[in-house]
């Protein structure tokens, strides 16, 4: 049968289960969009800026761990979607991206919107495809999300030009994958399991670091097991959280640079760090030479280039979590750990990181607080990078799997609008809670447009401080409090803001309407949006300085505790 | 921990455009240090074979290893700088020559087993074939007549006895971890 490149694309992302594609088109991808109304199913949610459409994406993939699409023309249409790119290949999410090219005879021409974006993501990319003839582009849709969504899950990026979407050719489907040099191990070395469990069952001070993997492979009942069958504490890493509820007795919080301190200190004590899906990263080891000095460690990751990495470890599994921690969990014998757990529970009273200051000011930890208690621990969190973040890490309880999206490797300030949208796509019954600072918020608040355009009912809460409050946090520690180009003086009205794209805004200034705002935005049918103007200058604790080690953690002043 | 060493690793992969990139913009984006880099044909057709030489500690060259396999272009991945290997490069070394020279630069060619591929009134070009010491030593040697130009091709590396294919598949990760 005769069928177009543009048809082939489309009947190509079918194939792999895309309902759902974020995108803006241009020239060089036009003639794939108008191949679109062909096929209804394919959903396309129009955002208004391509770094919109790629974190969408990544929203839409972490909630429904398949690959989340996008598309985006040639040149300034595809650049724009490199912070997202890089952000989930940063943390590990599987999305497939199409661009446009342009027409095949002109690359290399400077062509008008002409650029290079297999060059230019190609380290920010798992993969990458330049197609250029049509009969290449079944195969390579098809490679592309097997690339993305299996082993270690990350991005592919299919370049298309604008001529091979026109091309006609005699279809074929495409035939078994042909990727001799990818096959990633999933079920982990015998010896090496054994050895671990060995390890397990002799320690006395074991801890278990829970990364992002637990969720991506979904090992949620593995984890548990082997926590509850040897009563292990449980630590989450930030991007692992919600992976072990948080109202379990075994729950330990996340460590690291603004972790809780006990947990830090967990780390610190233990005698066996069972690091499961996670890579230790460097928020979290500070100074990898002094990183967890007293306990060995079992490593369990699909990517064995993880695996000694940043820190040398004594079992290395290379292998997917949940089928390892399936196999390793009958070689398990159940313990109790009294006296180490009674420990824990000394560190737990010793640094009460998660104490709120008695204050009648409006605290951005308190507005997260009575989120949480408002939402039952049930909504998915979407957040930012900065104070925000960390406060919501921190003061939300997490009970179910999955509800915390988050750009923690990469960092990309903005990440909560576009990936609130996604999340709030890939689960239209959920309830999706965008919590966002004032800096970061501003970077993609175009995308209220295409939240209200699709009626998604995401609410958001702006903890809004008039500061990129972490960097002015490092300059009130790091740089004597000089606050260079930290201070947003020209904030705009975000009540009224949000009402001009016909979104609910309400502005909350003292710390008894929290709750009402919050149970208002609830009742509300459609997106709500709620300022809340807090406390400018308040500061994220603890904090261990970039570098440094657990002891040199700096914990909330007491002065900053009695506020009045 | 040694410090700077150098190590060979061969890799064979999949002969197409922007091999060549992703694996060099991989060496760069991580930091690492090729001192020599060789492609050519394989045996198969549509497979190339790489042969790089790495500055570095054996945790850098662990770290290359498992990088370079992670590539979904690379095949196959062999770290043989422990191993019984042969190495060779070839260069071509233009150098000043004249009447009462020449002679001592053929002699000293000769014990080389270098050719003189090329002569012309003020100059030679020898051809030399051999590791990379040797290689160095001629050009030293070479360099007190005056050496105008050097061009090296990179080392290219194979492990003696059993065959690549069946000896060394040393990076699917389970193999790694064996090693460990």
């Amino acid at each position: 049968m005769i069928k177009k490149g543009s048809q082939i694309v489309c009947e190509s992302l079918l194939r792999e289960g895309c309902d759902v594609v974020f995108g803006i088109p241009g020239g060089a991808i036009l003639p794939l969009y108008q191949a679109l109304p062909e096929y209804p199913e394919l959903r396309h949610i129009l955002t208004r800026h391509e770094q919109g459409a790629s974190l969408a994406a990544d929203g839409y993939a972490r909630v429904t761990g398949k690959p989340g699409v996008a598309f985006a023309t040639s040149g300034p249409g595809a650049t724009n979607l490199v912070t997202g790119i890089a952000s989930a290949q940063m943390d590990s999410v599987p999305v497939v991206i199409v661009t446009g090219q342009v027409n095949s005879w002109t690359i290399g021409s400077d062509a008008f919107q002409e650029t290079d974006i297999t060059g230019i993501t190609l380290p920010v990319t798992k993969h990458n495809f330049l197609v250029m003839d049509a009969s290449e582009i079944a195969s390579s849709i098809k490679e592309a999300f097997h690339i993305a969504n299996s082993g270690r899950p990350g991005p592919v990026l299919v370049d298309i030009p604008r001529n091979v979407f026109i091309q006609e050719i005699e279809y074929e489907e495409p035939g078994e994958l042909n990727l001799p040099g990818y096959s990633p191990n999933f079920s982990g070395h015998s010896g090496q399991i054994r050895k671990a469990a060995h390890l397990i069952n002799e320690s006395e001070r074991p801890v278990i670091v829970a990364g992002h993997g637990i969720i991506i492979s979904k090992a949620y009942d593995e984890l548990k097991e082997l926590a509850e069958r040897a009563q292990i504490p449980v630590i989450t890493t930030l991007l692992g959280i919600s992976c072990f509820p948080e109202d379990h007795v075994l729950w330990t919080g996340w460590p690291g640079m603004h972790g809780m301190a006990y947990s830090s200190f967990a780390i610190e004590e233990a005698d066996l760090i069972i690091a499961l899906g996670m890579r230790f990263d460097d928020r979290i080891t500070g100074d990898p030479s002094k990183f967890a000095l007293n306990s060995k460690k079992i490593h369990i990751d699909v990517d064995p280039s993880e695996i000694g990495k940043n820190i040398a470890v004594d079992v290395p599994i290379v292998g997917d979590v949940k089928e390892v921690l399936t196999r390793m969990n009958t070689q398990i014998v159940a313990a109790t750990h009294p006296a180490w757990l009674k420990r824990i529970d000394v560190l737990k009273k010793d640094h009460p990181s998660l104490d709120i200051p008695e204050t009648s000011k409006l605290l951005a930890r308190q507005v997260v607080k009575d989120l949480s208690e408002e939402t039952k621990g049930g909504a998915t969190i979407v957040t930012g990078v900065g104070q925000h973040q960390m406060w919501a890490a921190q003061h939300y309880r997490f009970k179910k799997p999955c509800t915390f999206l988050t750009s923690g490797g990469s960092g990309t300030m903005g990440y909560e609008v576009p990936a609130a949208m996604g999340a709030q796509v890939a689960d239209p019954d959920s309830t999706v809670w965008s919590i966002a600072g004032d800096g970061g918020f501003q970077m993609t608040l175009c995308e209220l447009a295409t939240i209200a355009e699709n009626r998604l009912p995401i609410k958001f809460a702006i903890l809004n401080n008039g500061f990129l409050g972490m960097v002015r946090q490092w300059q009130e520690i790091f740089f004597d409090s000089s606050y260079v180009s930290t201070a947003y003086t020209g904030n705009p009205d975000f009540v009224r803001l949000a009402e001009a794209y016909g979104i609910k805004g309400i502005k909350v200034t003292d710390k008894t309407q929290v709750k009402t705002a919050i149970t208002e935005a609830m009742e509300h049918d459609g997106p709500v949006l709620i300022d809340f103007i807090v406390e400018q200058e308040e500061n994220v604790y603890p904090m261990i300085p970039s570098g440094m080690t657990v002891y040199d953690m700096i914990e909330e002043p007491v002065s900053e505790k009695v506020t009045t | 921990m040694k410090s700077s060493e150098k190590h060979t690793i061969t890799a064979l992969v999949e002969d197409r455009a922007g091999v060549l990139n992703r694996i060099s913009s991989m060496f760069r984006r991580r930091g690492y240090n090729i001192s020599s880099l060789a492609v050519g044909k394989s045996e198969s057709a549509g497979l190339s074979r790489m042969t790089f030489v790495v500055d570095g500690d054996a945790k850098t060259v662990e770290m290359v290893v498992k990088n370079l396999h992670k590539l979904v272009e690379v095949i196959k991945v062999a770290d043989i700088s422990e191993e019984n290997a042969v190495s060779r490069e070839l260069a071509l070394i233009r150098v000043k020559c004249d009447v009462a020279t020449r002679s001592e630069i053929m002699q000293i060619v000769d014990i080389f087993r270098a050719k003189i591929v090329d002569v012309s009134q003020d100059t030679l070009i020898v051809e030399v074939t051999g590791n990379e010491d040797k290689v160095n030593s001629l050009v030293d040697l070479l360099d007190t007549f005056g050496v105008f130009e050097v061009m090296r091709t990179g080392t290219v590396a194979m492990s003696r006895g059993a065959s690549f294919e069946q000896d060394k598949a040393v990076t699917s990760p389970r193999i790694l971890e064996n090693a460990s």
